[in-house]
């Protein structure tokens, strides 16, 4: 494969943006931009299972959480620094990502969606009854020295962000085009024919959730570091899956570049209504475009850009 | 833990009349997506819609209920309307209405609570009754009559639906839509008329039981999120489109409900209705009485 279509691109513009962080830029572009970065990993890892597969996740917030929580349990019970604790993140999100999947081998549709809303709920009041990581009040961090030079710890996470939404759009790009995507395509068109052609279904769906999972996972990790406080409700916030869902359809489902197109797009005008208007009507954007896109451009923007295209040539 | 033979019994006295409160909540969702195989995830928003329309016209002094029953043709058209626009954009291209659908009805679901919030504000709204706030006396027991108006409204509407659904002919049609639309349509009926009547026939039914929600306590936009455990849980656990069968789930979900209440307590009640949805999912998906 030719390294200048995406490796050399991809990481020129991840290096620029960490190198941006090091400059004098004002501080709050930073902590704008690690939201949009971070719908980038989540709308990315969504599209794994929700664009690959077709099976909708609807639990995103469950895995955030998980992520988050775990984050706080190893820095909280070791003081563990930002890599532990985004690996730890990434891992017990991915093992919940295994237990979904599993799930998968009986439910389809909008089963499969409910019960991960079920997750979502089922955690969320495990939480609210756990004292070590706070219950319902939750928890205030201070944030440690940032490390590697950075001028403040908001910068230091914007960096990371960036490198892991590389490694999230590496990750979705490269099992679109491995024989995991090329399975998962076929079971999502029809899973009878796919288990009849000889595709293990059952084990690229488990697969691509335990993946899905540990990245949405890794991407809710530096989540208590960033806001200097954790608690349940904001953590299980239904906002984080009406946005992962929202990107990719609005970018274009089942290609990895449609999550890229969308959370760039989306995150920036979520921010950019937050700041001018208000957070409510942000969410309400979300809702609005994504029916909207359902509705007129089912294909999102790839799909206008494919037809285009076809008719140019 | 605090535990006796007497505390057990009002929880499953009141259990019971929860239950039958559930029960009301999801039978428009036993029709939606029990019968026509509609992934009606914003459901339960449209039940705080009606709730809110409730406390809108309860302010002119009209009884709650009575007020749901005032909106259930406003909503009846709602319903109508919403099942001719997903059945043009999605089911009669048949493009992919599995992801999409459900995208659909997701961001409509996250479109109406937040309309809410913008005209209401976050907070909690309640409407008065003569019979809020006052309790019959049975022995010892007390029971609250909004608990009791609220039971008696979801036996009326349960029986309302299992009788139109088992005796007329149009009743018939809807529940065999969702079986097989062939067949129906050689029995000379249009199939795309009889969902959209039993779609606004579901919708009809969440004025009346917003009006129930906004009696059995004061209500919040973000209640929905709640509600789709509850109501999922119920149609899931009853089977896909059995009306009595709703009516026995949501018994047993708010006796469930309330025993851990009493033995755990509240802030554990909210995982018992998706903790019971994923165990039916996952070891009876067709549910009790499922076809």
């Amino acid at each position: 494969m030719n390294p200048f279509k995406f490796w050399i691109p991809a990481c020129l513009l991840t290096l620029l943006l960490v190198l941006l962080a090091y400059s004098g830029i004002n501080e709050y572009l930073f902590f704008a931009g690690f939201v949009v970065l971070q719908g980038i990993v989540l709308a990315s890892a969504w599209n794994i299972l929700g664009g690959y597969a077709g099976y909708v996740n609807f639990g995103v917030p469950a895995f955030v959480a998980t992520g988050a929580y775990s984050a706080l349990v190893v820095f909280k019970a070791l003081g563990a620094p930002l890599l532990v604790q985004i690996l730890a993140g990434a891992l017990f999100a991915g093992l919940l990502g295994l237990g979904v999947g599993l799930l998968s081998l009986r439910l389809r549709g909008i089963f499969f969606s409910i019960a991960t809303v079920a997750v979502i709920f089922i955690l969320e009041t495990v939480v609210l009854n756990w004292r070590f990581v706070g219950g319902a009040t939750g928890l205030q961090l201070t944030k440690p020295e940032p490390s590697f030079g950075f001028e403040s710890y908001t910068r230091m996470l914007f960096a990371v962000m960036a490198l892991m939404s590389l490694v999230a759009v590496a990750i979705s790009r490269y099992l679109q085009y491995s024989h995991i995507g090329q399975g998962l395509r076929a079971l999502r068109d029809s899973e009878e024919a796919a288990e009849c052609s000889g595709v293990p279904t059952l084990r690229l769906k488990v697969i691509a959730c335990t993946i899905s999972g540990a990245l949405l996972g890794a991407g809710g990790a530096p989540m208590p570091m960033y806001l200097s406080f954790i608690e349940p409700a904001s953590s299980f916030n239904l906002s984080y899956a009406i946005s992962a869902l929202a990107m990719p359809i609005i970018g274009g489902i089942g290609h990895w570049a449609g999550p890229v197109i969308g959370g760039l797009l989306l995150g920036s005008l979520q921010q950019y209504v937050t700041v001018t208007i208000s957070s409510e009507l942000n969410v309400l954007v979300v809702g609005v475009l994504l029916v909207l896109f359902v509705v007129i451009a089912p294909d999102g923007i790839l799909g206008w850009i494919k037809s285009w295209k076809r008719s140019s040539k | 833990m605090f535990f006796s033979l007497d505390l057990l019994f009002e929880a499953v006295l009141f259990g019971l009349l929860l239950g039958g409160f559930y029960a009301a909540v999801s039978l428009g969702l036993s029709v939606s997506f029990g019968l026509l195989d509609i992934p009606h995830v914003a459901h339960p928003a449209l039940l705080i819609l009606g709730a809110y329309a409730t406390y809108m016209l309860a302010g002119t002094g009209i009884d709650p209920i009575l007020c749901g029953l005032l909106l259930t043709p406003v909503f009846f058209v709602l319903g109508v309307v919403l099942y001719r626009f997903y059945y043009e954009t999605f089911e009669k291209r048949g493009s992919d209405a599995g992801v999409r659908g459900l995208a659909f009805f997701f961001g409509l679901a996250f479109i109406i609570e937040v309309g809410l919030i913008i005209a209401f504000g976050a907070d909690q709204r309640g409407v008065e009754a003569p019979y809020i706030g006052s309790s019959y006396e049975l022995g010892d027991y007390r029971i609250p009559y909004r608990m009791l108006a609220a039971f008696g409204v979801a036996i009326l509407v349960t029986i309302a639906l299992s009788t139109y659904f088992s005796k007329t002919f149009t009743g018939r049609a809807i529940k065999a839509v969702g079986q097989d639309e062939g067949a129906l349509r050689l029995m000379g009926a249009n199939p795309v008329r009889i969902k959209q009547l039993a779609f606004g026939i579901a919708t009809a039914v969440n004025a009346l039981a917003g009006a129930v929600l906004i009696v059995i306590g004061p209500v919040e936009p973000s209640m929905d999120r709640l509600y789709i455990g509850r109501t999922f849980c119920v149609v899931v656990l009853a089977g896909l489109g059995s009306m009595s069968g709703t009516l026995v789930a949501g018994l047993i979900l708010g006796i469930a409900e309330s025993v851990v209440m009493m033995m755990l307590g509240a802030s554990w009640a909210p995982a018992v209705s998706f903790g019971l949805l994923l165990v039916v999912l996952g070891l009876r998906p067709q549910g009790l009485f499922g076809r």
